[in-house]
This record gives C-alpha cells, structure tokens and sequence, in this order.
C-alpha cells in the first residue's frame, strides 16, 4: 500500500479567493472575537502591504487600507473538503479527510490505471491548480508518515518502508504530531530528531510518557496501524454560493456559475456518472427564489457544455430581483454513458456530435425547438404527420409525387377565379372513429404564377376551395 | 519572371479559366440527383462544403423538387439534413415519398433572430450532412458567415432566398434561380466555370 498525503497548507484563504475573480487585490480573512478580530490569512498582494497573519485588524489598518477583509467561515472550508474528497474519489477507492485541511489517498492500487507516480502526481497537482489551490503532496509508506512528512516536504516520494523511516528519521521532533507536552518533553532532553527518539529503548519510553506517544510513533513507522474513516461519496450534488453582494445582471452571474458547474463536472467525474437535469436557485433578499431548471436529454458531464447548457438557460430568463446567493442542485445523476465513436468514423472530422448539438440548440430556442418528423398511418393530412423527438418512417406509403412536400399550417381560401384544377379529384374520407371527420374532395391546382398547390372542397359545408398544400 | 509556376497547379486552384472544359472533371461528391444539371455545373453537383444559394419565383415554387433526391441520397447515407425554421410544414408522407429517410430529418423551430445563429451552429458541428434554411433578410455578411461555417463543418447549406435577392452580390458558391414560367432552373453563378446560358428545364410532374 502506498499512500499519498496532499495537504493544503492554505484551504481557508484559497477557498476564499477562487470564488473572488480579482485574486491579485489585497484580501484578508479574519476571526476572533468582535472585540478583537485577529488576522487569520493574508494574499501575496496583501502581504506586500506589510500585513501578516496573527496581527490585530486595528493593527493592520493602521499600517495599510485597501485591503479586502473576508470573514472566515469554517462551513465553508468543510464543503470546499468535501468537495476535494469527491474529487479524490476518481484517482482511489480509499480517500480520508482524517486530518484537517489535508487528504489521505491509497494510491498503490490506482497507479495501473493512472500510470506511474510521477504522472499521478503530475496530473493531481494540475487539477488543483485548476481548482485554484495551493497544495504539497507527499508519498510515503503509510497514512501517518505521509501526513506528517508533508509537514516538512513537497514532492517527496518514498514507495518502501525504510525509506520512509530514513526520512522520518531526519523530522524536526515538533514537526512530527506529538502532542505538545511530549514534543516539548523530547526538546528539552537534548533529543531534535524523530530519528533520535526512536533510537531510546522502548520500555524506557513507555514508563516516561503517555500510551499515546508510542502508539503514535509505532503508526508512523507502520509497526501498527491507524484506523482511517473512509470517504463515502454522496448520492447528490448541492453547493451554495454567497455572493455577498446584489447582483442584478446576467453577466455578473456568469464567473460564479461557471466555478460551481465546475465543481459538479469534478464530482461527476469522480463519481463516474453524468447529470441528466439540474436546478439553479436565483435567491433573493425577500421573496421566493427564481428557479432555473436544466434538462438535457442525455447525461452529461462535460464541464464546458454544462456551462454553456445553463448559461443558455440563464440569459433569456428576467430577474425580477436583485440575486444574493446562488445554489446548485442536481438529485438525478444516472450512469454516464460515453459518446460511441468508431475508429474509422467515415465523418472524422465532426467536432461536435448532434446529441451536443441538439442540447445546445435547445438551450438557446427552447426545449421544444428540435424535434424529428414521424409519418403516421393516416389518410387525413393534417394528421399524418406528427413532430417527435426521434423522426421515424409511417407504415403507409404514399405514391410518389400524389402528395405535397409542404403541408400549410392552416388552410387558406382560394378564389376559384385565381386558380385552375387539374385533373380530377380524389376524395378522403375519413375520422369518422375520432369525432374529426373528414370529407372533402382533394384538387391539384395551379396559380397563375405557375405555383402547383393541393386544394380541397369540403363535401359537407360546399362552398370555396381551400389550399392546403404546396407541390413545391 | 523567372518563376516557373505549374500549369496543373494553376487549374487546380481555380485562378486560370478555362474556355472550353476539354476535360471532364470527376464526378462530383455531391450530385444533386438530376443527371442534366449535374453535367452543367462544374462540379458536377452541389459545391461540397459550401454554400448554395436556391432563389425562388415565390415560397414552394420547386425548390423540394430540386433538393429531394440529393436529401433522399444523404440520408440513405446516415447523414443527418437540418430544417431551419422551414416556411411551411414539411409533409412527412411526402417527404418519405420521395425516398428522405426521416428518421435522419430535424426540424427546428426559431424566430427569425436566431435563425440564422441555429443554421450557423448545425453547419458548424460538422454532425450535419446538409442544412435548409430560409433567412428572411440575409445580408452580404451574414451569409458568408453561413458559408464559411459550411466550410468548418464540411456540410452543404442550402439558403432559400426570394429572387428579387438575386440583384444583390453573394457569396454563395452556386446561386440557381427556380422560375415557374416556364418550369426551369437558371444557374446565375457557379464557383469554378462559367454558368451555363440557357436555362436549365426542371421536369415537373403532375
């Protein structure tokens, strides 16, 4: 087993800033009391102003202004875990969000599927990256020792045993996750190194210092192990976004909108599966949320064509109010099914396959706006035919060229004196079974402008001929 | 003027014209199905990826006659052909009559703001064979948008236009006027070759 610790030495601040789309402005996260708010988190920009964490906020405004000041939110930091677990979930089985702001993998199992450890972590750290996290990562031979080699390391990689007790061996004994008291104990015996403390004899230990310090030295070589919580992924998606501000334009919406369809691709993703509709809540100071329901009409999970999907859907919709938060909803997430393509696929160059197409097409139009044309086995013309959502051939089979190519939505009446007949008619009668029937003798006509339409009289109120059809 | 430039190379890239055709080309890719038109167009067919432009006496005066045998070979082939906010409803016995396929046949409904935007989509993604659409007040741009997009999807466009429009320069690759009176087909321009002077009689039955 061989598992990978990525800690995430600033969770708090980044998952501040990757929601924000100025990240190079000054930003502080604070907390604390109200009496005395405390500096908890600066940005590069901010502390090039001079401001450091643990300062007073009176403090740092008195040595600069400008700066952005964001309450820290813990539930925040929680969900943005939660998120990262999800993510995880696709590169292992085993993910544990045991310690705080860092992630536990077992990667031994994934590295067939994922190729060797360097691209791994290669392609790990990108995906960070992209989701805007700083990030260490660390391959050790055991959870313990991959945590806490990640204290002092980034990129190191021990696949065996005592390559990992060779570099814990070299650990500041403070940096190693000792309880205090233990590792304040050790500093002032004279003893720096982990490697030195193992060195002790082990009775000797035991009798100085608590049970803990054993066990927890022993599950940092592997000698016992620790008893992980694994990450169980959810059945459903949801994610809330505070905007913090009112905002009444589409365009405003859209940089938030497009962090939180990332965020459901990379959950997808990891849980193998696609997201057939979704729901974005608009919500509002008062009143009800604004609604925005997505349907597809296959599951998705592309991020890009989700994005486009939902931005489709967003803009033609009015905002009545001014939106304060954003959620996003998805409960239906069936199985993922991938786009079949052939390798000699005689149409190599289609870029974009119809089924994407057709979605995009109704993002825009609306969910009706495509549909295929289905033949029914009908003598009536307005009712052989009919829009489905797949074309599909009638069993009846007209005579070529004894029916027009355009039918008209509805009939229009023709002056006799306009038109003259050709041939003679041919009558349909029918429906008498479903209350709407027909009688009516069919004409080809033909216009002066040479136009060839289909005209019918109605046998049961005579009267003027109605053009039905054009022979174009 | 010591440059020696390839005659073939020349031909092939359409930059010399030749009076008199001594050569027949290969048969087009794209016949339109009428033998007598396909031997006038140079070509031999509609202009692959690219788009034709159909310039109508009035709405239904001939134009599925023209286009149904080349539909009816696309679909054969599981190509998929797109209507864009057709005029009228296409009449499915009609259509299937006349050998369309229609379980490759779309239709999409949309005003005439973003019709032209769904026509340049559908030409776009390169998963249509062809596309029909009737803009309304198709200007010089908008239709080389059309024809461009055509090229990128590699697909035919169709643009059914009233021929009054035929007064006003395009950048159609092939521009066929369908009279009434008498029944024919006026190739007006045709990309690669001098369009035939007489006009071209389209049979019409019934």
């Amino acid at each position: 087993m061989l598992w990978a610790c990525i800690l995430l030495p600033q969770l708090a601040l980044d998952s501040v800033l990757r929601e924000r789309d100025d990240p190079d402005t000054p930003l502080v996260l604070i907390g604390g009391a109200t009496q005395r708010r405390v500096l908890q988190a600066v940005n590069p920009a901010a502390a090039r102003l001079g401001l450091r964490a643990g300062q007073t906020l009176m403090a740092a405004r008195a040595l600069a202004d400008g700066f952005t000041c964001v309450e820290a939110d813990p539930a925040q930091v929680e969900q943005v875990q939660q998120l990262l677990a999800a993510w995880a979930y696709r590169y292992s089985a085993q993910v544990s969000l045991h310690y705080p702001r860092a992630l536990l993998l077992e990667v031994g199992s994934s590295l067939q599927l994922f190729g060797p450890w360097p691209v791994l972590q290669a392609r790990l750290r990108e995906e960070l990256d992209a989701l805007g996290l700083r990030q260490r990562i660390v391959l050790a031979s055991n959870p313990v020792a991959a945590r806490m080699l990640a204290n002092c390391h980034d990129g190191l990689a021990l696949s065996d045993a005592d390559d990992t007790r060779t570099a814990l061996a070299k650990l500041p004994i403070n940096k190693v996750g000792l309880p205090t008291e233990a590792s304040e104990a050790f500093t002032r015996m004279g003893l720096r190194q982990l490697g030195e403390v193992l060195g002790l004899p082990r009775d000797a230990l035991a009798r100085r210092f608590a049970a803990g310090v054993q066990l927890h030295l022993d599950q940092l070589l592997g000698l016992r192990s620790l008893g992980l919580e694994f990450y169980l992924p959810p059945d459903r998606f949801e994610t809330r976004l505070e905007l913090n501000f009112d905002v009444e334009s589409h365009q405003a919406l859209l940089f938030p909108l497009r962090r939180m369809i990332n965020d459901l691709a990379a959950f997808l993703a990891g849980r193998d599966c696609g997201v057939q509709r979704f729901e974005l809540h608009l919500e509002h100071v008062e009143g009800p949320d604004t609604v925005l329901k997505v349907g597809l009409l296959a599951a998705e999970r592309d991020a890009t064509l989700l994005f486009e999907l939902a931005r489709g859907r967003l803009e033609p919709l009015r905002i009545t109010a001014p939106v304060r938060n954003l959620r996003l909803l998805a409960a239906d997430l069936p199985a993922f099914v991938p786009q079949h393509q052939a390798l000699f696929d005689p149409r190599a160059q289609q870029a974009q396959p119809w089924e994407q197409l057709r979605e995009r097409l109704r993002a825009r139009l609306g969910d009706e706006a495509v549909q295929g044309l289905r033949a029914e086995a009908d003598h009536r013309p307005e009712c052989a035919w009919q829009l489905a959502s797949q074309g599909a051939s009638g069993t009846l089979q007209a005579a070529a060229d004894s029916r027009p190519g355009w039918l008209l939505a509805a009939p229009l009446r023709l002056s006799e004196a306009d038109v003259q007949l050709l041939g003679r008619a041919e009558r349909i009668e029918s429906g008498w079974w479903d209350g709407g029937d027909v009688r009516r003798d069919y004409y080809r006509i033909e216009t002066r402008e040479g136009l060839r339409g289909w005209a019918y009289q109605d046998l049961a109120e005579p009267g003027p001929l109605w053009l039905q059809g054009w022979f174009a | 003027m010591g440059a020696v430039v390839d005659l073939d190379g020349l031909l092939d890239q359409r930059r010399i014209w030749r009076g008199r055709q001594t050569q027949a080309r290969p048969l087009g890719l794209q016949p339109t199905g009428h033998a007598h038109l396909d031997e006038r167009l140079p070509d031999g067919g509609w202009p692959a990826a690219a788009l034709s432009e159909l310039l109508l006496a009035s709405p239904g005066c001939g134009e599925l006659q023209l286009l149904w045998p080349s539909l009816a070979r696309l679909t054969a082939e599981a190509g998929r052909v797109v209507l864009i906010a057709p005029p009228f409803i296409p009449y499915a016995p009609a259509w299937q009559a006349a050998g369309v396929d229609l379980r490759w046949l779309s239709q999409v409904e949309a005003a005439p703001a973003d019709a032209l935007w769904a026509a340049e989509q559908c030409l776009r993604s390169g998963s249509c064979a062809a596309v029909l659409c009737w803009p309304e007040r198709a200007d010089d741009r908008a239709l080389r948008r059309l024809q461009v997009a055509a090229e990128t999807g590699q697909a035919l466009a169709f643009a059914c236009r009233p021929q009054h429009a035929a007064h006003n320069p395009s950048p159609a690759a092939l521009r066929i006027a369908v009279d009434t009176r008498p029944a024919q087909w006026r190739v007006l321009k045709c990309r690669g070759g001098m369009p035939p002077a007489v006009p071209i009689a389209s049979r019409r039955q019934g």
